[in-house]
């Protein structure tokens, strides 16, 4: 039997912005105004929001979430990953055009 | 600098139900009272004795029965004709579907006497009858279900079948529902043809969130103001209970190119769904008068009823370019004291 030699590469995933009219309150509310839909987000999703918003990338993003508390890289990935499909499936996020 | 004296008018204005499912009147009162620039008299036109706004005296100084629709417009303009005599009054502004027709048949007649009006004319009103819908959608190009006409209950199991499940079905003036199967169809067609007449409108169900456009038409092909609203809490009759004000230019443009392709002469609401599937606007309604949730268009900042009485008084207005988005409405159940005595003057003598 031949052994296949897999290589893992890393998933390339599109960078994303918080679409321009997204409303943001330091409580952590956020106001869709095309659609009138609103949501709240605990303070690391607020800084994970905002970071978006400054338009840092992902590795940016990781970077600095994981320097400040005291979580794994790929822990975090995997949250990370999960917040921003949420906010893809909310209509909040959009790819970021090269 | 002294202050400028406000001009003096009187605002005859229908529609008083304060009710679960209200009309526009009060909303409308509310608007013109809240504007600096007139010192309004507000003359009620009521049609049943126990109409909230009647008993508002902070709201209307007058009311006066006026007859059903039923009872045509020769009937509604001598009754006019005479309150006229009493209040002299400037503007009338219906709100009311069923009445508008009389209204219109006789604007003419109402501008001899004096009162001025702002009203769609007779072709605008029919083309966006829910009859005619579909066609006037296709031919300006605008998003709309498909629907089906019933004038007999023969005619609504080619129609569900044709539509497909689940449908609207929907009386001519009022009332809409989601239905399951032709037996609920035919049950809901006998009772909102015995109660508004026929057809009865059965339309595709389009899934999606709703959102409403207020806007007043300047009778030229422009818009003096448009205010789009999604409702965030819906009664069991399909009304708004709570709305929000939107911010998307899709929903601007698409009031715009309404004013554009019908010259819209007043006020009127668009009631839209955008599609889960394409995320499409489709136009479900086109209601030809100002929504019951009017007054949130002042709350935004755009005065839709007193443009509206500018207009029908000739007064050269400006269209609002802005309003705020996020503005919140949420209406509330209140129970206003009044007594017999009160109640026996509206209906034994038709006037309070």
């Amino acid at each position: 039997m031949t052994k296949t030699a897999r290589t893992t590469q890393p998933l390339k995933r599109d960078a994303m912005k918080l679409k321009k009219d997204i409303a943001v309150s330091e409580t952590g509310f956020i106001f869709n105004p095309a659609t009138g839909d609103s949501f709240s987000s605990n303070s690391v999703g607020l800084e994970i929001i905002s970071l978006l918003k400054t338009g840092k990338t992902q590795k940016e993003i990781i970077k600095t979430i994981t320097a400040k508390y005291n979580i794994k890289s790929l822990e975090f990935e995997k949250d990370y990953d999960d917040f921003i499909s949420q906010l893809n499936g909310f209509n909040l996020a959009e790819k970021l055009r090269k | 600098m002294k202050n400028m004296p406000r001009r003096k008018i009187t605002v005859a204005v229908t529609a008083l139900n304060a009710i679960d499912s209200p009309g526009p009147g009060m909303a409308v009162i509310r608007a013109l009272r809240a504007s600096p620039e007139f010192e309004t008299r507000i003359i009620g036109l009521s049609y049943e004795s126990l109409e909230p706004g009647i008993y508002m005296k902070d709201m209307v100084d007058k009311t006066y029965q006026i007859p059903y629709p039923s009872a045509g417009s020769d009937v509604l303009f001598a009754r006019l004709k005479h309150i006229h005599s009493r209040e002299q009054i400037d503007v009338i502004i219906p709100n009311f579907d069923s009445e508008l027709l009389n209204f219109i048949k006789i604007w003419e007649k109402l501008k001899q006497i004096g009162i001025s009006s702002f009203l769609p004319t007779l072709k605008q009103l029919e083309s966006r009858d829910k009859v005619n819908l579909y066609h006037f959608c296709q031919k300006q190009k605008f998003n709309t279900p498909k629907d089906k006409i019933i004038y007999k209950i023969s005619e609504i199991n080619k129609a569900v079948e044709e539509i497909g499940i689940p449908f609207v079905v929907k009386g001519k003036f009022y009332e809409a529902s989601v239905l399951n199967s032709v037996e609920q169809a035919q049950k809901e067609f006998l009772r909102l043809s015995s109660k508004w007449g026929a057809p009865v409108i059965i339309q595709e169900f389009v899934n999606g969130i709703e959102i409403n456009i207020s806007a007043v038409g300047d009778g030229k092909g422009g818009l003096l103001s448009v205010v789009p609203m999604r409702k965030l809490y819906i009664t069991d009759k399909g009304k708004a209970w709570a709305g929000i004000t939107l911010g998307a230019e899709d929903f601007l443009d698409l009031a715009k190119k309404f004013a554009r392709a019908t010259k819209w002469k007043g006020g009127f609401e668009l009631e839209l769904i955008r599609s889960q599937k394409n995320a499409r606007l489709y136009i479900l309604e086109v209601n030809p008068r100002f929504p019951a949730w009017v007054y949130l268009t002042v709350a935004a900042g755009q005065n839709q009823p007193l443009s509206l009485v500018k207009l029908a008084l000739n007064i050269k207005t400006v269209p609002y370019r802005k309003y705020e988005v996020g503005k919140i409405f949420i209406r509330y159940s209140w129970d206003l004291i009044t007594d017999v005595e009160t109640f026996q003057k509206i209906s034994a003598y038709g006037e309070y």
